[in-house]
């Protein structure tokens, strides 16, 4: 009995002290968005700051450029809840026409959507690029928001794998009342779906509101720039002297992606779980 | 296997007796069929037009469009002109730049995916036998992974690891000897490669999943046998996690060989290109130099890289991979 209660004490010691060394690097960051910016580097270490400077938010929001950071902060929410709402309607319809519809060549587009999944973007951002210059899209936020449109692969085979779980009964029910495909769909799988569709929208909006090398090679004026974009250029080793107040703005641009991890943790753990489980 | 036969036998019976009353209704069928497929094949369509559209236009267009630039020069402004096989031949002859970065992504990723890896695979089995708080250690550590992405963490890092950074305090604390991290090539790369382990909470995740579906019946029966934790690891936990680990594997792979922020904020590529990890060189090529054939033909280079190191992890898991419905 004494044993197994010493046991648990060094296991629960081992993984606190664990667990602090793996959250010190956050825990640094916020508390020298605190610290006096001439005292950012003295001691550097220490998480307690000397005096409590919120001035530093207060600075850090007003930009660089005259461009304050309530812009880039509206920018990134309007890049990212338009993509975001893109990536759902798109993929939860793909997903459905995947999961529940059959019809010729299914097979091979589904493999075909496999395989985009797993191609880097990186892979096709030249031509990319390329063709949207052609357009006159460079400098708009049409290169970021329009693919999402398509339906993104990850969330299409989310929540393909979440319809699989329904009974197809239900659906073979609503047909002999009457209902068509599309009915279907609206009336009977969406609103059962709902926790899959949550977790693709949760990724979607970290993803975009992350989303950096997209801003970097399509946006170049900075009254465009999503928050990602600006904190680069805002913390440019070169032209840094307000250190307090850029860990202010660092701290600021992760804020949102912290709101919603507590809020929805469930969705997010259960996600990632099933995603990579059932391939 | 035995009983199961016999039930499958029993079940075609009333089938057969049945038969009778289909033939009847044959007539009508094949005509019913006809329509309602065609039917379907519309409404199937409809539903995946999106993804066919964005397939065509944002996929297949573009990778053949870039193949077809890796065989010119073209710097965004006249228009391409063909140029061969210029581009790869200069790469692998004429570009010590290339090799460089090569080398770099090859080392990073080789370094960095494993201790992920294995670091998230420890830290699901010590969070799968305790039973207290796990949720709370489960929330902490996945921390990282979920603001990983995001530039501040970047721009945190190369303050963490700055010559006054925070890690150089902790060793001046300790009265150990300071060391410039980023600036000396030889370190630098590591740096990047603990920012990448430091993100294992995704793959955390996976694993913990998969260790829950594993049966506890199978340990409490080799434990019967005699086998101790460790034997229990090598021949219960790690052959029933093979799945999760290829899925894993194949994922985190690609996504280290397309490693770009942190050495785009973190290192900018330096000092001397020690850190000028693949994706961030085509970047320069592409974007600083307008080099669009050379950073193209670069883009191919590493798709084939990647198809064939995802083809040799799926040809190679037959092998090791190891699942369930095999044994049934």
């Amino acid at each position: 009995m004494k044993n197994k209660k010493w046991k648990k004490i060094v296991q629960h010691t081992i993984m606190i002290v664990f667990t602090l060394i793996m959250i010190y690097p956050l825990v640094w960051m916020v508390s020298s968005s605190l610290k006096e910016s001439s005292s950012v580097f003295v001691d550097a270490h220490s998480l307690i700051p000397e005096g409590w400077h919120f001035e530093n938010y207060i600075t850090g929001w007003k930009g660089f450029g005259g461009i304050s950071f309530s812009t880039f902060f509206i920018n990134s929410a309007i890049i990212s809840v338009v993509a975001t709402i893109g990536s759902i309607l798109s993929s939860t319809l793909i997903a459905y026409g995947f999961a529940r519809v059959k019809f010729a060549g299914k097979n091979i587009w589904f493999v075909c959507m496999m395989l985009t999944m797993m191609l880097p973007f990186e892979m096709v951002m030249i031509p990319q690029y390329i063709m949207f210059n052609k357009f006159n899209w460079i400098d708009t936020y049409l290169p970021l928001i329009l693919p999402t449109f398509f339906g993104i692969p990850f969330f299409i085979f989310l929540i393909m794998q979440f319809i699989r779980t329904i009974p197809t009964e239900l659906d073979e029910a609503a047909k002999i009342d009457g209902c068509n495909s599309f009915q279907i769909f609206y009336r009977i799988i969406v609103p059962l779906i709902v926790p899959a569709m949550m977790t693709s929208a949760i990724f979607s909006f970290y993803w975009r509101w992350d989303d950096f090398m997209g801003p970097l090679i399509y946006l170049s004026t900075p009254e465009k720039y999503p928050v990602s974009l600006a904190l680069k250029l805002f913390s440019d080793p070169n032209s840094v002297t307000n250190w307090g107040a850029m860990f202010a703005m660092s701290t600021l641009s992760i804020v949102p992606i912290f709101v919603i991890f507590f809020l929805f943790q469930r969705y997010i753990v259960d996600g990632i779980s099933t995603s990579g489980l059932k391939s | 296997m035995l009983p199961k036969r016999e039930e499958q036998t029993t079940t075609t019976v009333p089938e057969v007796s049945s038969e009778p009353k289909f033939k009847q209704m044959e007539p009508l069928k094949p005509a019913r069929r006809n329509v309602k497929k065609d039917n379907r094949n519309t409404t199937g369509y409809l539903f995946i037009s999106p993804f066919l559209l964005g397939f065509f236009t944002l996929t297949i267009f573009p990778i053949l469009y870039s193949l077809y630039l890796s065989f010119t020069d073209y710097d965004l402004m006249g228009t391409p002109s063909w140029i061969g096989l210029d581009n790869y031949v200069r790469m692998f002859t004429d570009d010590p730049t290339f090799w460089k970065s090569m080398k770099v992504t090859f080392f990073y990723a080789g370094i960095a995916v494993p201790i992920r890896l294995v670091f998230a695979l420890l830290v699901a089995m010590a969070l799968n036998k305790i039973v207290e708080m796990v949720g709370l250690y489960r929330t902490l550590l996945y921390l990282p992974s979920v603001v990983g992405g995001s530039i501040a963490v970047s721009i945190m890092w190369r303050q963490l690891f700055g010559n006054e950074g925070a890690v150089n305090s902790i060793l001046g604390a300790l009265g150990l000897p300071t060391h410039s991290w980023l600036g000396d090539p030889d370190t630098a790369i590591w740096t990047l490669i603990v920012l990448y382990g430091w993100q294992f909470g995704s793959s955390m995740l996976i694993f913990l999943a998969g260790l829950r579906n594993i049966p506890k019946t199978y340990y409490e029966a080799s434990s019967v046998d005699g086998a101790g934790p460790v034997k229990q690891f090598f021949i219960i936990t790690i052959p029933l996690l093979t799945p999760v680990i290829l899925f894993n594997t194949i994922m985190q792979v690609i996504q280290g060989f397309m490693a770009f922020t942190p050495s785009f904020v973190v290192t900018n590529g330096g000092p001397v290109n020690s850190t000028l990890l693949y994706v961030l060189y085509m970047y320069q090529r592409a974007f600083e130099y307008f080099d669009m054939g050379y950073a193209s033909a670069m883009a191919w280079v590493m798709l084939v890289i990647i198809a064939i190191f995802t083809a040799l992890i799926f040809k190679s898991s037959p092998h090791w991979v190891h699942y369930e419905s095999d044994n049934k």
